[in-house]
């Protein structure tokens, strides 16, 4: 473990990293945060001086993917750089610790740096029994809102944490909720994703090392210079859409031409993130270049919204059923409507009272 | 006692309602195009004389008795009920601007027939009472005396005399087994005799077969007008039962539009079968002879002439070419008036306009528009082949003080027959 | 709240099968109101036959009389410009292709979307002279009943809204999204009970004019 005293500058010197690489650390952070190239200095000199923040990472109901997103990364990136210069304090996946020790990690870390820590949180909270997941004898819910208690800011990473994820999905069989369901007292910045993008987390660290504040979020609480655009908008395939040219299979001419998969259930119009411009992998690709829609996992309520290989404009059920049992209802309504209306015509023909000249007068 | 009651009229409308007229009032979205067809409102620009707004006590009639959605509009308020005074209030809608004509029929961009429907709508003022006066006593004197006009056989027995004596020709009164039947109208008998003597003139150098029917001369229908099925059929059961005891194989509708209508298109609706003899309009026979070289013509004028056609004839009775035909025979320069042939525009005292006086300042002020077709067409002499046309053309000529000679097509075609001793 | 993503979901789920069964039924209902009708025999000697005549005015009452839209050509053009801006715009989009693939079994090819913008653009403008027309022209303004208003909301929502979700002129797109999805429903809902049904009928109602003409021996 490193040690907490010292500034990130230091920290950094010590393990070798140049002048110039921590530059283009600030650089990459700056432009990740849309920030002006002016404000690199600035950048520069906060992180120098930031102490190493503690972090106390929670999981709840989680596939541990948003930590295998995180850790899966080559080294040396920035995710790496800033994670080892936080001071990651309690993380049960990562840490070497276990049991009694582990949980002591974190009494120890909550205490010594009461309303100063960071907690991350991925995974959601069931609320419809406690025994659904606990962690050393201790629920979700109750480990979170003790945690929570002493927290300086909350990050949900994941869209679990950030709004409810696949355990909320129909029909929701644990109650689950996401963070800020329950927290409301503390600041909360949702990192959503299904997992989330290694830099965008880390991005989100930087500007909470470098500001002291959390980034400008989005409705949902997300930074919104990650989050700010749809991935359709910034689609390298978005010009095929424009143009009128779909995959309609998988293997068709239109995928190995690489053209636009919303037909194939694409999800990308209403998905908000940054996997367009960031990719993963170091940048290797992202699920569109590799040949799948978006599946819109950033966004709440994906794991509900229709089919993955439904395009966006289709709605969730079965239409087709739908619209052959109403043309059933309706044969049946419209016989009793023709029922009706040719006893009122033939009511009208029997009342017939023959008109003849000397009928036409108003009767007065 | 008049049995004329605000129900038996609307019964009358849902009597008269069928799949056309509901899907006509399901398609219209009150576009307003059919107010351009309309004379009524191009001539005066008052919007209240637009064609669909006329059907609106049929429209409500329909919406809330035949449709689900307008039960219950009218269940909970949404639809106001008709009653005596709308219809009063549609009399001068439904009669005294609305002559027929059928323009705004052909017009209307989701097809609504509305000509079609004021005619059905007439039916339930009949039935309410709510029909004009004049056009009451048209009616009352058709079926009492045998003409709107009020002439009785005497009258046409007179003519006929006249006729005989001034040409020598024979006009033949019920002859058994004659092949056509021909029908007069009222205004032909009185006003235009002429007609009667070209008859003859024509039939004797055609060498048809044809009688008058003592007992069925007249073949205007007032219960047409006024919008009665019940009369019409009386009126039209006269005349089915005069050519079937003549035993004869046509009728011959004369130069009347109504007249053309009544026998040729309601006819054997209005009776429930069909006829056991034909119909034919004077014009289609005519130019049937023409066409088999029975007739011929000489010294066709070269004097400009234009053609008014009647709506009942042409548009709403299909007799569009002969005309044209006809009018070739007798003349070198023929112009046709700016619409024509189905599109022209009514004279504006068909459907029992040119009966009603309270019509009468309202159909010379949208004379206006045949006046202005006949100075664009260059002609300087004006045909038609409708007595009632050509009272209505006269008389607003008149009005305007325009000098502008009109004269039936059939007169024209027998003042340039080709006689046998000329032959 | 509710969660724009929950309300998007909502109106492509439950609302839209809601709405897709009363247009269903109602269509249908419509369609037997009116043919239980009925339409007497004639029996008149016809001089022309019905069908044919028929299937013609279906076709020729596309193209106005030249008279009459010299009279009133605002009418003819805003309605031509509004209803090409919007049948293009609903058939020939892409994501509504889809919707119709889903429903039919079959699809055809779209537009490129820039076309198909322009169309709604068409289509927005068309629909506000047509508006502009009904409050100024004194026959429509005379005719004009609540009805017509409403019918021109709901036709106007859909393409306005629409164009705003593509444009992503509201924040967050499944809201604006949901509120055009929302607004064909409502337009689904009211289209049987409307005179939004002449888009049915008046296939009937010009096939009716055109055989009763042209039995008579006149192509209406």
């Amino acid at each position: 473990m490193t040690d907490n005293s010292l500034t990130l500058g230091e920290s950094l010197e010590r393990q070798g990293v140049t002048r110039r690489g921590f530059l283009k650390f600030c650089t990459a952070t700056a432009s990740m945060l849309a920030l002006p190239a002016g404000m690199v200095p600035t950048i520069a000199a906060a992180l120098e001086k930031a102490r190493r923040p503690s972090v106390i990472w929670l999981s709840f109901q989680e596939c541990t993917g948003c930590t295998e997103s995180l850790t899966r990364s080559h080294a040396p990136t920035v995710e790496n750089l800033i994670f080892d210069y936080i001071s990651l304090d309690y993380h049960h996946t990562l840490q070497a610790a276990s049991g009694a020790a582990a949980e002591a990690a974190r009494e120890k870390a909550m205490h010594e740096n009461e309303g100063k820590f960071l907690l991350v949180v991925d995974g959601s909270i069931p609320l419809g029994h406690p025994g659904y997941s606990t962690i050393a004898g201790i629920s979700n819910l109750q480990m979170l809102e003790e945690t929570a208690a002493g927290a300086a800011a909350v990050i949900a990473v994941g869209t679990c944490a950030a709004f409810g994820g696949l355990p909320k999905a129909a029909p929701n069989p644990t109650g689950a909720v996401s963070v800020s369901d329950l927290i409301t007292d503390k600041p909360i910045i949702n990192v959503s994703g299904c997992p989330p993008i290694p830099s965008v987390i880390t991005g989100v660290l930087a500007h909470y090392l470098t500001f002291g504040t959390l980034p400008e979020l989005d409705q949902y609480g997300r930074p919104l210079a990650f989050f700010g655009t749809s991935i359709h908008d910034r689609c390298y395939r978005r010009p095929f859409y424009d143009k009128g040219l779909f995959a309609e299979t998988f293997d068709d001419e239109g995928a190995r031409k690489g053209w636009c998969l919303y037909k194939l259930g694409c999800k990308g119009p209403m998905a908000y993130n940054a996997c367009a411009t960031m990719k993963w992998n170091q940048g290797t690709s992202w699920p569109v270049e590799s040949g799948h829609g978006c599946l819109g996992c950033s966004e709440p309520s994906f794991w509900d919204a229709g089919g993955f290989y439904k395009a966006l404009s289709i709605p969730t059920g079965d239409i087709s059923r739908t619209a052959g049992y109403a043309g059933a209802a309706g044969l049946a309504i419209g016989a009793a409507a023709v029922g009706l209306n040719r006893a009122a015509k033939s009511r009208a023909k029997k009342q017939h009272g023959t008109v003849t000249v000397d009928d036409l007068e108003k009767t007065s | 006692m008049s049995t004329a009651t605000l129900e038996r009229g609307l019964n009358a409308l849902r009597e008269q309602i069928d799949a056309p007229v509901a899907a006509f009032f399901s398609s219209c979205v009150n576009c307003g195009m059919c107010a351009e067809a309309c004379l009524f409102y191009t001539e005066t620009g008052d919007p209240k004389y637009t064609p669909i707004r006329k059907l609106e006590p049929m429209r409500l009639i329909w919406e809330q008795e035949y449709t689900i959605a307008g039960k219950i509009k009218k269940l909970i308020g949404l639809s106001e009920p008709v009653t005596d005074e709308m219809l009063e209030q549609w009399q001068e809608l439904i009669y005294a601007s609305c002559t027929l004509c059928g323009r705004c029929s052909l017009v209307c961009p989701v097809g609504n027939d509305i000509a079609f429907m004021v005619r059905k709508v007439r039916e339930g003022m009949v039935a309410s009472g709510n029909s004009p006066p004049d056009v009451q006593s048209a009616a009352i004197r058709a079926v009492k005396i045998g003409s709107p006009m009020g002439i009785r056989l005497k009258a046409l027995q007179a003519q006929i005399k006249h006729i005989e004596a001034d040409t020598g020709l024979k006009i033949p009164v019920d002859v058994e087994g004659a092949d056509y039947m021909a029908l007069l109208s009222s205004m032909e008998v009185i006003n235009f005799p002429e007609y009667v003597e070209s008859l003859a003139k024509i039939f004797k150098e055609a060498g048809v077969s044809w009688t008058l029917c003592s007992e069925a001369f007249e073949a205007t229908n007032t219960g047409i007008q006024i919008g009665s099925t019940d009369i019409a059929r009386e009126l039209v059961q006269r005349v089915v039962d005069g050519a079937e005891k003549l035993k004869v194989k046509y009728v011959i509708s004369p130069e009347c539009g109504h007249a053309y209508t009544a026998i040729r298109w309601d006819g054997p609706n209005l009776i429930g079968r069909p006829f056991p003899f034909k119909v034919v309009h004077i014009l289609e026979l005519l130019d049937e002879l023409r066409a088999s070289g029975r007739i011929s013509t000489k010294d066709p004028s070269g004097e400009p002439v234009t053609f008014h056609d009647p709506c009942s004839i042409v548009r709403k009775g299909g007799v569009v070419e002969s005309p044209r035909h006809l009018l070739d025979m007798v003349s070198t320069n023929f112009k046709e008036m700016p619409d024509h042939g189905k599109w022209n525009w009514c004279c504006g005292g068909g459907g029992g306009v040119s009966a009603n006086t309270d019509a009468e300042e309202l159909r010379t002020r949208v004379f206006r528009r045949k006046k202005s077709q006949l100075e664009e067409s260059g002609a300087t002499t004006l045909v038609t082949a409708c007595a009632n046309c050509r009272l209505v053309i006269e008389e607003g000529l008149e009005e305007y003080n325009m000098e502008f000679p009109v004269t039936g097509l059939t007169e024209m075609l027998a003042e340039h027959l080709v006689t046998k001793e000329e032959a | 709240m509710i969660e724009p993503m929950d309300f998007l979901l909502w109106v492509r789920g439950t609302a839209f099968d809601v709405s897709l069964s009363i247009f269903v039924i109602g269509i249908v209902l419509r369609l037997f109101e009116i043919l239980s009708l009925g339409r007497a025999a004639n029996l008149a000697e016809p001089r022309g036959t019905e069908f044919g005549p028929g299937m013609k005015t279906i076709l020729t009452r596309n193209i106005p009389e030249a008279g009459t839209f010299k009279r009133q050509p605002l009418t003819v053009i805003a309605g031509y410009v509004f209803h090409i801006g919007l049948l293009i715009s609903l058939f020939f989009f892409v994501p509504h292709i889809q919707l119709f693939a889903a429903t039919f079994g079959f699809g055809w090819p779209g537009l490129p979307t820039p076309i198909v913008d322009a169309a709604t653009v068409l289509g927005i403008v068309g629909l506000l002279a047509v508006l502009w027309n009904r409050l100024t022209n004194p026959v429509m303004k005379l005719l004009s009943d609540k009805e017509d208003y409403l019918v021109w909301l709901l036709t106007f929502l859909p393409l306005l809204t629409g164009y705003l979700a593509y444009h992503r002129m509201v924040d967050p797109y499944p809201l604006i999204l949901g509120l055009h999805i929302l607004s064909i429903e409502l337009f689904l809902i009211l289209f049987p009970f409307t005179k939004l049904m002449h888009t049915f009928t008046l296939f009937l109602a010009r096939w009716y004019n055109g055989a009763m003409h042209g039995r008579r021996g006149v192509q209406s």
